[in-house]
Order: C-alpha cells, then structure tokens, then sequence
C-alpha cells in the first residue's frame, strides 16, 4: 500500500527560542500501542518516578529531536479514553495534558498514540485534545498491523481533515521516528509557548452536544481517509473470542490459566527462593566466622542481612507473577478474564479484575497487592488490598504442618479422611469465606460508592512485546525493592533489637571460638529471649492473649513474628530451648510442645489450643512486607494502620470463637 | 426497548440514554450515543456482563447499564426496520 509519510523534511525548523530541553508527553488510549511508541523513541534512557504525591509511576525519557539540540524530555503518560477522567492515573494524565496549575509538568506538545486498526475508538481523545488548542501531533501506531490487514489510512488526508500533523508510526524500523521529530518542533516553533487554552467548564447539555460533533466528525473523517479491504486482524481477535468468552470454554480456560500462575508463583518460585534464603544464611554464617562475636555481628547478620534476605526472597514471586500479568494484559485476555470473572465478582462489591490479585494472595500478598493496579475504580481497588491478606499465603505453610505434626498425625475422619488435609482446607476455606465477607461489609460502608458504570474495551489480540513485558517486570520489581524493602529492613533491625536486648549472657559468647560461634548453645539462646523485650512484652500482653488459649511463651511469638508470621516456628523453637528447622516438621520441636506444661500441670499444646493458632496466624496481617507494599500503594498510613488493627480484631475474634466454641462443645 | 433485551448477533441503534451524570457521559465517551449502530455479540457464563460491538469495536458493559440504553432494531446497514418507539 501508498503510505503517505508527511513530507516536510525542513531540517532548520528548530527555532533560536528553543534554548531548554521541550517537554514532549506521550498521550493515548490504553492498548494503543504509547509504550511501544515511547521506547521506540527512547531507546534505553528512560526513568521510573512517582507523580508527585502519588503511587502512579511516570515514565520520562529523553528523546534526541535533532543533532544540534537538548534532548526532548518524554513523558509517557497513562492510557485514557477521553479527558474526563474517572481514575486517579486517568485524572493525572488529564492534569498533565490540559497544562492545570496542580502539576509541574508542562508539556510543550503532545503527541497522541492513536492505533491505526481501531481508528473510530481511538480518535476521541485525539479530536479532544485538538480542541483545546494545545500542540498536538498525531502519531498512528502499529501502521503495519493496520497494512497487513489490508486498512489504508490516508495520514495526508486525515491531517489535513484534523488541522493537525499526522505521523504513520512502526515502532520494530523506528519508521516515522524522524517526521514524528521534525513535527514536533514545527508544531512548538508555531505555537506561542505561553498560551494554554483551557477547555472552559461547560454544562452538562453543551458538553454532550459537543460529545456528539465529536463522534460526527470521527464518523466522516474515517470514512473519507480509511479504506477497509477484508480485515484479517479483527476477524482472528473475534474468532479467539468466540472460545476464549464462549460461556463455557472460556471460563475452563480461564481455569487453566489461574492454575498455571498459581502453580508457578506457589511451587516454581520456591526453588529461587529458597536459594536466596539459603546464599543469605550462608553469607550470615560466612560473617560470623570472620567477625569478632558480639553485638556488632549479631547486629549484621541477624538484623541487616536478615533483612535484606527478606525482603528478596519475595523479587522471585513478584518476577514471575509480574511476567504473567503483562503477558496477559499486553495480549489483552485480562479483559476477557475480567468480563467472565465480573458477575462472580460483584456478588461480593467486587470487579471482575480483582480475581488476579487474591489468587496471587495465596502464593503472597506482596504481589498480589502491587497486582492490583490493573484495577482502575480506586474502591474498587482499596477494598481487593485489603481482603488479599486473608487468602492463606505460603509463609502460613509451614505452621500449620507444625500445628498438624504435634498435634493431628496420624487421625482420621470417617475411618479415611486425613485430619490434617481437612483442618488446611478448612484453613484455605475459612481465609477466602472471611475475605469475602470483609469485602462485601467495606462495599457497603467504608467503601461505600455511587454505582459506578462500567465500560470495559474488549482491545483486539495482539502478540506481547518482550521489550515492554520486561520493563514492566522490572519496573515492578525495582519499585518493590526500593521502597517496601527499606521498611522491611528498619521494622527487621527493630525486631531483631527487641529479641536481642536487654543482653544476658553477652560476655559469656566471647569466649566460643570463632569457628563454632554460629552454634549458639541453645539454653543461652532461651534465656536471652526469654528476658529480651520481646520476652517481657509475651508476658506483658499474657492476660490478653490467655481467652484464645495462649500463654505467654506463644505470646513471644506473636511479637517476633509481627514481621513474618513464619518465623514463629523458630522462636518457639528458641522459647522451648530446642533446635528447629523452619519446615515445621522438627522432631525435637514437636516433641518439646507435646510436653510443655501450664502451671497447673495441663498440656498448653492441645488440638483446640492448635486451631485457635492456626485461625490467629490465618486471619491476622503479620506480614510487615505486605504493611510496607500498602504503605506504598495507597501511599498513606492510615490504610496500613486500618488493615493491620482490623485484621488484628478480626484473628482475635476468629481465634476466641474457635477456642470457646471448641470448649462449648466438649473439645479440648 | 433496551439494549439488555435485544436478541443476539440483531444490529440496533441507540435512540436514547435513560441516565444521567457521570455514567451518561462515561457511556457516550465509549461510543454508545444516540445514532449509534450496536449489537449485542454474546454474554458472559452467568449472562452478565454483555459483549456489545459498537463502531467496529467491541466492549463490555453490564445489563443494569445496559438496560439504560434505548434502542430500536434496524437491519445491517442501520435502516430501521421498526418505527422508534
């Protein structure tokens, strides 16, 4: 086909008054193909930020426009469909666009992706932003997928039509990257940078009138400049969906592709995760032998590379659940799942999308919560971070085998039925059932909204982009590392400082020699512990604790394992003064709790006193790493502070019902 | 009648929109406005939401939405073939 590139090839636009680097943002509907667009221009010099006193991240890279001149700064701005915006990151790309005084970003000029193949949907926003009067160049995106299926666009035509430059675009030959430059500078050179014609407020009458023109002039201008053979590309998106939405294909196939991502983040991750933890155990071990012993050291190796550890043993869970999210959004099936999943949904107040995130949950909140980006409505979206923490995560995993080791081996229900495969389905059952109770009580109080409409784009299939899959990855990760991991590691140390002070025997550890130094005798261990803080605050909080059936030496673990609810296997392992391991399945651990005592002489470890435990550690959020992941995305403290006190009250209900209504009927 | 109650793969065009504000205007900004040619191409497993193609695009809207949508039959090249209602 005749593609038409804009032939104004003036090398000297550039102007004298260009002196500063332009600001160029890179504006379009979601799907249209602005990422692929940006690092087409970009190329590798770009930069992840946050919007100024928000979580949405912000993109900018620098865009050479001409040899002789700065670098263009790019900003490639969140997808939208039109200039009212509905979601904060819609709200921030309308902010930046229209030039409104709450942002610093002022863009010179706009280019707008508008994708070749759906030209009717995509030219809204493009005769939108015309129409405020801003610097706008129109650059259409995957121009050959639009050829191949035989769709010819008259860009001269479709220019002249719009009163705006118009640039075919591929982003694979980076063809249409010089026009798109020399357009650009043109269209700043004429414009007088100072003026910003604001769309002036209008009522509700004019603005659909104008609505009207809009789509009236989309209507003409596609039937003048697109002439549409057979359209092989629609006919294969529409034939996909025939299965891929067939009521009963899809949702089996839906089926596969959450048990997929759940076996990968639940099993597959664990092999790289387990490697982490053991090249920072050994890293611990390898600073013990070659530091003096002391507070130093432990200050190092249980605080800081602790820490560290932590935090990136989650990047493996975070790496591949990020890699299948875009692989899914970029393909466009997290639509398709969504609109299957959304009637299901709603029975709970709940968006279809918000299925992605509370599957993650089982695996790990962390990701499951930075997964919830892809929901737009921000109800929405606050309710699904606050009920993930409920779905029954790995690190809950190892005790419920402790639990069920001590004290379920070997029973049976009905002559056949594990007792232990049913007590962790009821496990599994009970998270869900109680996340999905939270999430209708919030939706119909705290998060109470006005019914919202809901328009969902079914966006053609496209092949994913390995360049913009890995940066998404990358970007998720990054932003996981740089700030949940900086809490993780202060709230470790502060942990660590708990259990380590104040000291009890720390003069005596000076005389093991260095090289058996990392074999603490366990009995210090237990004392130090023991009269540490943390061991006060066991006792301390023993009064509160006693109705769920705990007493104080449980209390100590509930405080170490603020930060990590797996923990708390080896500090009872500390607290009973045996070696552990922390699979749960340590003989000697087992042992000690079958034959810990309260005063009175009665066990403290009984299969009631177990259940109570397991419903506590289910239903309360002692995870600092998901606290720190919400921090960070609802940027605020209160929804934090909200989910860690109502979680908490939820785990005291749930774990004081448990043992009272056990006792109640006549379990013990 | 409504967009919710048309017959499958059956081509309509919007004659009006029964509800105001915000989701009006989020409506109409997707491409269903007044003199808009739908069709309704099949719905999700518990028939809810509606896979609706409008302006050779396809999209995802929900029957209480779609129920405020007026719209009278017409053939494939949007000829009414019954008088608006």
């Amino acid at each position: 086909m005749s593609i038409t590139f804009v032939e104004s090839r003036q090398e000297s636009t550039a102007p004298a008054t260009l002196r500063r680097p332009l600001v160029v943002a890179v504006a379009g509907n979601p799907n249209a193909g602005k990422t692929t667009l940006f690092n087409a221009l970009t190329g590798l010099k770009q930069k992840v930020a946050n919007y100024p006193g928000v979580t949405v991240e912000s993109k900018t890279g620098r865009w050479s426009l001409a040899p002789e001149l700065a670098p263009a700064q790019l900003i490639d701005l969140p997808g939208l469909y039109s200039l009212n915006a509905t979601s904060v990151d819609e709200e921030i790309a309308r902010d930046i666009l229209v030039g409104s005084a709450s942002t610093p970003l002022k863009p010179d000029a706009i280019i707008v992706a508008v994708d070749a193949t759906n030209l009717a949907r995509n030219l809204y926003l493009a005769i939108q932003l015309i129409e405020t009067k801003r610097p706008v160049v129109l650059a259409l995106t995957m121009f050959d997928v639009a050829e191949r299926g035989h769709i010819k666009i008259d860009a001269v035509k479709l220019s002249s039509a719009l009163g705006v430059p118009v640039i075919p675009f591929v982003a694979k030959e980076r063809r249409g990257a010089h026009e798109l430059a020399q357009a650009v500078l043109t269209i700043v050179a004429e414009q007088d940078c100072g003026a910003v014609n604001i769309e002036t407020p209008l009522d509700a009458r004019s603005r659909e009138s104008r609505l009207i023109q809009r789509y009236a002039l989309i209507e003409r201008v596609v039937s003048e400049v697109v002439e549409v053979g057979d359209t092989p590309n629609r006919t294969i998106s529409e034939r996909i969906d025939r299965i891929v939405i067939h009521r009963v294909f899809g949702p089996l196939l839906l089926l596969l592709v959450m048990a997929l991502v759940f076996q990968t983040i639940f099993s597959w991750a664990n092999l790289p995760m387990n490697l982490i933890d053991r090249v920072f155990g050994m890293l611990s071990a390898a600073v013990r032998t070659h530091l003096p012993p002391g507070i130093l050291t432990d200050l190092v190796t249980d605080g800081a590379i602790a820490g560290v550890g932590s935090v990136l043993v989650f990047v493996p869970q975070i790496f591949l659940l990020f890699l299948f999210i875009s692989l899914l959004e970029d393909s466009g099936y997290m639509a398709r799942a969504a609109f299957l999943m959304d009637r299901l949904m709603r029975c709970f107040g709940l968006p279809g999308k918000s299925f992605m995130p509370l599957l993650s949950g089982f695996a790990c909140a962390v990701p499951g919560i930075m997964a919830t980006r892809t929901i737009e409505n921000p109800k929405d979206r606050l309710a699904t971070i606050l009920i993930t923490p409920f779905m029954s995560c790995s690190a809950r995993l190892p005790i419920y085998s402790l639990m069920i080791a001590t004290l379920f081996s070997g029973r049976k229900v009905f002559g056949f039925i594990s007792t232990g495969v049913l007590v962790i389905l009821v496990m599994y059952l009970l998270g869900i059932v109680v996340a999905l109770l939270v999430a209708a009580i919030l939706n119909r109080t705290l998060l109470k909204a006005p019914k919202s409409t809901f328009v969902m784009e079914l966006p053609p299939y496209r092949v994913p982009i390995l360049r913009n899959v890995a940066q998404a990855i990358t970007v998720s990760v990054g932003s996981f590392v740089k700030r949940a991991g900086t809490v993780i590691l202060a709230v470790s140390i502060l942990l660590w400082a708990l259990a380590a002070f104040p000291r009890t025997s720390g003069e005596s550890a000076v005389n093991t020699p260095a090289t058996l130094s990392t074999e603490v005798d366990p009995h210090e261990r237990s004392a130090q512990i023991r009269n540490s803080y943390a061991g006060r605050m066991g006792r301390l909080i023993e009064p509160a604790i006693a109705p769920l059936g705990f007493d104080w030496r449980i209390g100590i673990g509930l405080i170490t394992s603020f930060a990590a609810r797996e923990t708390i296997v080896s500090t009872l392992g500390i607290v009973y003064n045996v070696d552990s391991e922390s699979n749960g399945q340590s003989a000697s651990l087992i042992n000690a709790l079958l034959h810990a005592r309260r005063d009175d002489g009665s066990p403290i470890w009984t299969p009631l006193v177990g259940l109570s435990f397991m419903v506590f550690f289910l239903l309360a959020c002692q995870c600092m790493s998901t606290i720190a992941v919400v921090r960070r995305e609802t940027n605020s403290f209160r929804w934090p502070l909200f989910m860690f006190f109502y979680m908490l009250a939820i785990a005291y209900a749930g774990s004081l019902i448990t043992y009272h209504g056990g006792r109640l009927l006549g379990f013990s | 009648m409504t967009l919710d109650s048309i017959p499958k793969k059956a081509d309509a065009r919007v004659v009006a929109i029964d509800t105001l504000g915000n989701g009006r205007l989020r409506l109409m900004e997707m491409g269903i406005v007044p003199g808009a040619v739908v069709r309704v191409v099949n719905s999700a497993p518990f028939g809810d939401p509606l896979h609706i193609f409008v302006k050779n695009y396809h999209l995802a809207l929900r029957r209480e939405d779609a129920r405020s949508v007026y719209v009278t039959l017409c053939d494939k090249r949007g000829a009414l073939s019954q008088p608006p209602e």
